[in-house]
């Protein structure tokens, strides 16, 4: 720290950081265009200048730029000198000169960064009369909209989609004052980071283009703080909600977690809750030759208490996307012994393995942040990129941290963007990815492994034996992919933070294993190694963490001739083996399915109930590094408005949809007649506190519904809120009552506490002159640091460190091409493989079609050409060998179960894909619109043939 | 005690004043141009609608009883899909008028708004829009913005120079 | 001089009764008239047209208002002491009426001939305080309470005066009996040589009836209405009418004690009587019309340290030359 002089004044600073960030840090409002925390200085816009004086005595200073100039000890400079005001207003002024009169019908507006800087500088009138310029736009796919008019040429895009995500078909064209920002002709945007141009443009050139279909202002929407349900990052989101539909998600910044910047399918994905296929209210049916029929509410449940009452056994089903309180209530309703968690056997394993992993090994799993600070990386077995897209973000920052030294050695300040770039040109950090086939994180790969999930186990044993003699040593394998190995080791070893990135995706536990060999064995050589698992879905850890059998375990039990099924907020056709589900299903007298959209199991279901989705409930989720966050309801899905013009009090009917818990909980009332055991989401989360010490955490993962600041609950509603005493008019003219919220601090009101709150009840970013996302700025003690109060989000898994552990032992057998047949191994999509985004329209277009992927060499030998369909027939096969006493969950072992009977033939259009090994095919992992091949647990073998055309399929 | 007397006096020589009444339903009063009465929705020279769905009004009304969603036709024009106005809560000030930027809200000097139901007072755009330009003849936002509509390309509003070519290799 | 006394009987009574019928009726439509006649007076001294829309000129502008009083829901607030929150508007109504009872309007027309009818008049007057006070109380309401409390103090204050003043009358006249003071204004109206006894009784009778400037308890901008706020319809019509009643009363009253009652050339005593008082009741409105309400202090010193005095003064210099006349 040392001291600088603002206006005469001392404050305290940060030595060596640019002086635009101190002073937003201190509180100043500085204007600024082209910096952004994430992405550093150029000094490209001018916007930021102040006066610098040489000493006490000089009075007449020089103008510098803020962001460009160094915070010294004792440096004096000034904010408020006039000429540097006037220069700031002027830079304002020419910026404003070729910027179109938009501000209308313009979807930045109301939370534009140039309308606020603007203001800030006082540039209150347009003195230029002449032509302005102007630009055609680009159609850049579904979700980004391109205005290119409204430029003011701060850089801010290209730097992010170029420098920061690494996208390649964006950038400057032209010169002069014709700079054009776009690709080179129309397209979609290639980077699954695309949608952050929307934040990171101050202006409107790049807008949300799914909001724009139902725009709606900043301050017209019903916001909370949220967690995305898209992958298992649990990146934090704000959605908007206006006239009772999701309007669009913002990012919601968590300094260790997602910081700036979400992935597009957590931006985009939020549609699936305006779907046409959310189920609105409950439907029953009598008896299964039935349609199901819409109820009533009291209905559906005087039927399930009818149901209960008869001295039924009622057997749960859980899902790793419903939240840690609605499986509980389930696991609460059916009793402990009853409840399963609705994952597949070979999914529970690995989620058991990795849990227990991170649980009982000595390396820490990290935050996102802190896979940005790793300088050396090994990605085993997992498509970062598709499965877990924020990670892969990560990722292209931490292959900065070795070449910054460069930058270091030549001081030159980190912040100093383009100059940093400069010095490292294109020099990446150690970053090893041994992956199913290519990625999209390949170009900053320093070398890349392609092989089926064996090899992959294999290669990572071999590093760990390669680091510590005593890891086990894999027997026949090449010398290539020894020498890689002993490359990457060695890599490994040099780092001061080093990392090891796997998970689930390949679906193989050797490969999960060797990942944690590697690590343990650079933590046993006290290296302070990490460790980091991806899992599929936004409560996967969460839900392996309260405990259950899987859904094979729960069929044996269905066989012991249950009653009642109630399934929470799952597709079991996407778990398992068709043949396997309709078995499970064909087993339950009754099927009760709570979930919020229509799909395959629930159509099978006796009585439907409609579930909250994640922006109408609240709840806790835990992401992969075990960190439990809680996400808070957006608005209350509305029925109809009750009452006529000569009605006392018009009654606000809340309609049928609920939270799962609520759902359970009226369940059990009209079941078991246990009134009021919960009254709200804190009671439940203290039971399961209470009940799993293990998830104790999740009880300070936010402050209670009792929380008050200054004795005011926290508005959801801006206090620019508009249209309250109109916006229902036309159903009733009297106004109906404001929902009441029991189970949060949060209020569906625009009275409350305006100040700002603890972070993880943030509702917005916004302060008195500052209407954009850039209002964060006043959010953070320290500007692109943590939030002020600490980043939300509560640790539930703590490694032993010190200690050494054992390796494991399990050598996978090498892969062995079979004549005649394929391993068919998941290729993940991140448009395409997730269930609820895919609702999305945005996401839909940009989403794979159905296809199987081939190599060209592989491909020929069967006589395909592009374009040709593929005939796929699985073999019906028992699974891997099974492991599970070192298992946390309650995981009996059972192959009888576990055996795929199904021997279906598909047919699939044909792909290349250059980097499939030999032997081996790709399929997309959790696609819909795949038939039976959605529940497949892969990889698994199959035999392939050349579909002629015009024949119909066999079979 | 003689000054309550002499204002009772002046009162009293009062009776003989001419009266200031008008008399209201019979004789029509003379309302000025700029007087705050019912609020309409007017139209640009061109006959499309002048509102925009900015959302200002809604956001500058007290009372909050003015709402709107915005919706876009098939060029992108952008307009409001309905745009209602609860009579019952409006309180005339003006401030809709004083923020949109289009000139298409305007207050008009009618003031007959009474109502024996609440519900009548509630009105949609089909009542609000009038056909004419109002009080602002002359101006069409459209002509002037940046953004294309169908009829009006980039390059082809008002002070506009026609589109940089980003394929142009000239300096 | 009394012709009801001296017939028989049920002669007398049936005369009695139609005598008080008679003169509640015309009392009743008078005062309610008045509101009307009030309206449209106000209306001409501010350059207004006041109610002219029902009925020729308005005139039947007190049946709408009317129909309306009856026709709104009667409602008692749940926190009143219901009992004496109904007691109230009665104890008004019937208090004027009552001291209108003594009130000789024309030779033979009245309802009695008390001996002590000033005094009665007196009592009433000071009873109908009470409603006011319980009013305010009842409805237990903080301006209400207030209004109730200003009126107490205002006519503790001003009955102590009111009184004084007419002792003037009293002793010029030499009796209690109010058809006897007409009598004795035979040649002279006592408005001359008690002119301060009429402008104290003036002023009193107008605090006594509440009337502005001296409608502290009232007090509409201030009070919300005071001690009637939580009354609606017919206790609220009540309240009213007992306000016009007791303006009447007044008048009358004043018309008796110092303008020679009946008395007057050419035209008959009864015209003349309904003639003087209609002036005196313009003479209230124009009051109204022209003067603002004093602050709460300023009327209790005026009070106290004018009226009374200048009363004391008129008794004093009255008592001297009766003395000296004797």
């Amino acid at each position: 720290m040392t001291t600088i002089h603002i206006d005469n004044r001392p404050y305290p600073a940060k030595d060596g950081e640019n002086l635009l960030q101190e002073c937003l840090s201190l509180g100043f409002n500085l204007p600024y265009f082209c910096w952004h925390p994430a992405l550093g200085a150029v000094g490209a816009c001018r916007q930021c200048a102040i006066k610098q004086f040489k000493n006490e005595e000089d009075k007449h200073g020089k103008i510098v730029m803020a962001c460009m100039t160094a915070a010294k000890d004792g440096i004096r400079i000034s904010i408020d000198d006039p000429e540097a005001r006037e220069f700031r207003a002027s830079v304002a002024e020419w910026l404003m000169v070729n910027h179109p009169h938009d501000c209308p019908v313009c979807d930045e507006g109301g939370e534009c960064h140039l309308q606020d800087m603007t203001v800030m500088n006082g540039h209150i009138y347009r003195r230029y009369h002449g032509r302005k310029r102007t630009f055609h736009n680009q159609n850049l796919g579904p979700l980004v909209n391109h205005e290119m008019n409204r430029c003011i040429q701060c850089y801010r895009c290209t730097r992010f989609y170029r420098e920061y995500a690494g996208g390649r078909d964006l950038d400057a064209l032209v010169l002069r004052n014709q700079v054009y920002f776009g690709r080179h002709e129309d397209g979609v945007l290639e980077n699954e980071f695309s949608g952050n141009l929307v934040e990171i443009c101050p202006t409107g050139v790049f807008t949300d283009k799914t909001l724009k279909r139902h725009y709606t202002r900043k301050w017209d929407l019903q916001t909370a703080p949220s967690v995305c349900v898209h992958c298992g990052l649990g990146c934090n989101t704000i959605p908007g909600e206006r006239y009772g539909t999701l309007r669009r998600i913002r990012n919601r910044f968590n300094g260790a977690v997602n910081g700036y910047f979400l992935c597009d399918r957590g931006r985009y994905g939020y549609e699936f809750v305006n779907s046409g296929r959310r189920v609105r209210q409950p439907l029953l049916r009598k008896n299964r030759t039935q349609l199901l029929q819409p109820a009533s509410k009291r209905g559906a449940l005087q039927h399930l208490g009818e149901m209960l009452s008869a001295g039924a056994r009622v057997i749960g089903i859980g899902s790793p996307r419903a939240s840690i309180e609605a499986n509980f209530a389930l696991r609460t309703l059916v009793g402990r012994d009853q409840f399963y968690l609705g994952i597949s056997e070979r999914d529970l394993r690995l989620l058991a393995s990795v849990l227990d992993i991170l649980k009982k090994g000595p390396a820490r799993t990290p935050s996102l942040h802190e896979v940005e600070l790793a300088d050396a990386v090994l990605v085993l077995g997992e498509d970062v990129a598709n499965t877990a897209p924020r990670l892969g973000l990560a990722l292209r920052q931490s292959v900065r941290r070795q070449p910054e030294e460069i930058a270091k050695k030549m001081g030159i300040p980190l912040w100093n963007d383009h100059a940093v770039r400069e010095a490292m040109q294109e020099e990446h950090g150690p970053l090893f990815i041994a992956t199913l086939a290519n990625t999209r994180i390949d170009d900053i790969a320093t070398r890349t492994f392609r092989g089926p999930p064996a090899e992959l186990a294999r290669l990572g044993l071999t590093i760990a034996h390669a680091l510590d003699p005593i890891a086990p040593q894999v027997p026949g394998l090449s010398n290539t992919a020894q020498a890689l190995a002993g490359a990457i080791a060695e890599k490994l070893k040099a780092a001061e933070r080093p990392l090891v990135i796997s998970g689930i995706g390949c679906g193989d536990k050797a490969v999960v294993e060797a990942a944690a060999n590697v690590t343990w064995a650079l933590c046993n050589m006290g290296r302070p190694a990490e460790l980091c698992y991806v899992v599929p879905e936004c409560n996967s850890l969460g839900a392996t963490m309260l405990g259950g059998g899987s859904l094979e375990t729960a069929l044996e039990a269905m066989n012991d001739a249950a009653d009642i099924l109630v399934i929470l907020e799952n597709d079991l056709y996407r778990r398992a083996d068709a043949a396997l589900v309709d078995r499970l299903l064909a087993a339950a007298r009754h099927i009760v399915m709570i979930d919020h959209i229509k799909h395959a199991t629930s159509a099978k279901a006796d009585v439907v109930l409609p579930a909250a989705a994640f922006a109408e409930a609240d709840g806790t989720l835990v992401n992969n590094e075990g960190r439990a966050q809680r996400f808070f309801q957006v608005f209350v899905p509305r029925g109809e408005i009750e009452g006529d013009i000569r009605g006392d009090t018009p009654r606000d009917i809340p309609g049928d949809i609920q939270e799962s818990w609520r759902w359970m909980r009226d369940i059990m009332v009209v079941g078991r007649g246990d009134e009021g055991q919960w009254s709200s989401l804190d009671d439940v989360t203290a039971a399961c506190a209470a009940a799993i010490p293990s998830l104790e955490p999740i009880l300070r993962a936010a402050p209670s519904a009792a929380f008050r600041m200054d004795g005011q609950k926290i508005p959801r509603e801006s206090h620019r809120y508009s249209g309250r005493t109109a916006m229902h008019a036309n159903v009733s003219i009297h106004e109906p009552e404001q929902p009441q919220d029991l189970d949060t601090a949060l209020a569906f009101s625009m009275e409350g506490y305006a100040g700002h709150p603890p972070p993880s009840l943030i509702p917005r970013f916004w302060a008195p002159g500052w209407n954009s996302i850039q209002a964060l700025n006043k959010f953070q003690d320290e500007v692109g640091g943590p939030l002020s109060g600490g980043d939300p989000g509560e640790p539930l898994i703590e490694p032993t460190p010190g200690k050494k552990a054992a390796y494991f032992e399990n050598i996978p057998a090498g892969f062995e091409p079979r004549v005649g047949e394929w391993l068919l191994l998941p290729l993940h999509h991140i448009f395409g493989s997730e269930e609820l985004s895919i609702l999305a329209p945005g996401i839909a277009e940009l989403s794979v079609q159905p296809y199987l992927a081939l190599n060209p060499e592989d491909a020929s030998n069967l006589g395909l050409t592009a374009g040709d369909e593929v005939q796929l027939r699985l073999r019906p096969e028992a699974d891997a060998q099974v492991d599970v006493k070192d298992a946390q969950v309650d995981v009996k072992a059972d192959d009888s179960a576990n055996v795929t009977t199904t021997a279906e033939i598909f047919r699939l259009p044909l792909r290349f894909e250059p980097e499939l090994l030999h032997g081996t095919a790709g399929l997309p992992a959790g696609l819909t619109g795949m038939g039976n091949l959605g529940g497949v647990a892969l990889p698994a073998w199959g035999e392939l043939k050349k579909v002629e055309k015009g024949k119909q399929m066999e079979g | 005690m003689w000054n309550s007397l002499k204002t009772m006096w002046i009162v009293f020589l009062h009776m003989f004043h001419r009266r200031a009444t008008i008399q209201y339903p019979d004789e029509k009063p003379n309302i000025p141009p700029r007087w705050r009465g019912r609020i309409i929705l007017s139209r640009d020279p061109d006959g499309e609608e002048r509102c925009v769905a900015c959302y200002l009004c809604a956001a500058a009304c007290p009372v909050d009883c003015i709402a709107l969603q915005a919706t876009e036709d098939e060029h992108e024009r952008r307009y409001p899909e309905f745009f209602r106005i609860n009579f019952s809560r409006c309180i005339f000030c003006g401030y809709c008028e004083e923020a949109c930027p289009t000139d298409a809200i305007q207050l008009t000097p009618d003031f007959e708004m009474g109502e024996y139901n609440r519900k009548n007072l509630v009105y949609e755009k089909e009542d609000l829009l009038i056909d004419g330009t109002g009080k602002y003849p002359g101006y069409n936002f459209y002509r002037v913005a940046g953004v294309t509509i169908g009829g009006k390309n980039k390059g082809e509003a008002e002070n506009e120079a026609s589109p940089v070519d980003p394929h142009s290799l000239l300096p | 001089m009394d012709l009801a006394m001296n017939s028989g009987f049920s002669h007398e009574w049936a005369a009695i009764w139609v005598n008080l019928i008679l003169i509640l009726a015309v009392l009743f439509a008078f005062s309610a008239m008045l509101s009307w006649i009030e309206r449209r007076l106000l209306g001409l001294w501010q350059d207004r047209c006041g109610p002219n829309r029902v009925g020729p000129f308005g005139v039947l502008q007190i049946v709408a208002d009317s129909i309306k009083l009856l026709t709104k829901e009667d409602w008692i607030p749940p926190f009143a002491d219901r009992a004496v929150f109904v007691l109230a508007p009665a104890i008004v109504a019937v208090t004027t009426l009552l001291a209108f009872a003594v009130v000789p309007i024309a030779p033979g027309l009245g309802v009695v001939d008390l001996n002590i009818g000033l005094l009665f008049f007196l009592a009433m007057s000071s009873l109908g305080v009470y409603s006011i006070v319980l009013g305010g109380w009842a409805s237990n309401n903080k301006y209400s309470l207030l209004g109730g409390f200003r009126a107490a103090a205002q006519m503790l204050s001003y009955e102590v005066f009111m009184g004084l003043a007419l002792m003037g009358v009293v002793m010029l006249a030499g009796s209690f009996n109010l058809r006897d003071i007409v009598a004795a204004q035979e040649n002279l109206w006592f408005c001359i040589p008690q002119i301060l006894g009429l402008a104290t009784f003036a002023v009193a009778g107008i605090a006594e009836a509440r009337r502005l400037p001296f409608d502290l308890p009232e007090s509409e901008n201030e009070l919300v209405a005071g001690f009637h706020t939580e009354y609606s319809s017919m206790k609220f019509g009540l309240f009213f009418i007992g306000e016009y009643v007791g303006i009447t009363l007044i008048s009358a009253m004043i018309v008796t004690l110092f303008f020679g009652g009946w008395l007057g050339p050419l035209l008959p005593p009864l015209v003349w009587f309904l003639l003087k008082t209609l002036i005196v009741i313009v003479c209230f409105v124009l009051l109204r019309a022209a003067l603002p309400r004093p602050r709460y202090d300023q009327l209790m010193t005026y009070g106290w340290k004018v009226m009374l005095p200048v009363t004391l003064v008129n008794l004093l210099i009255t008592g001297a030359v009766v003395l000296s006349a004797a």
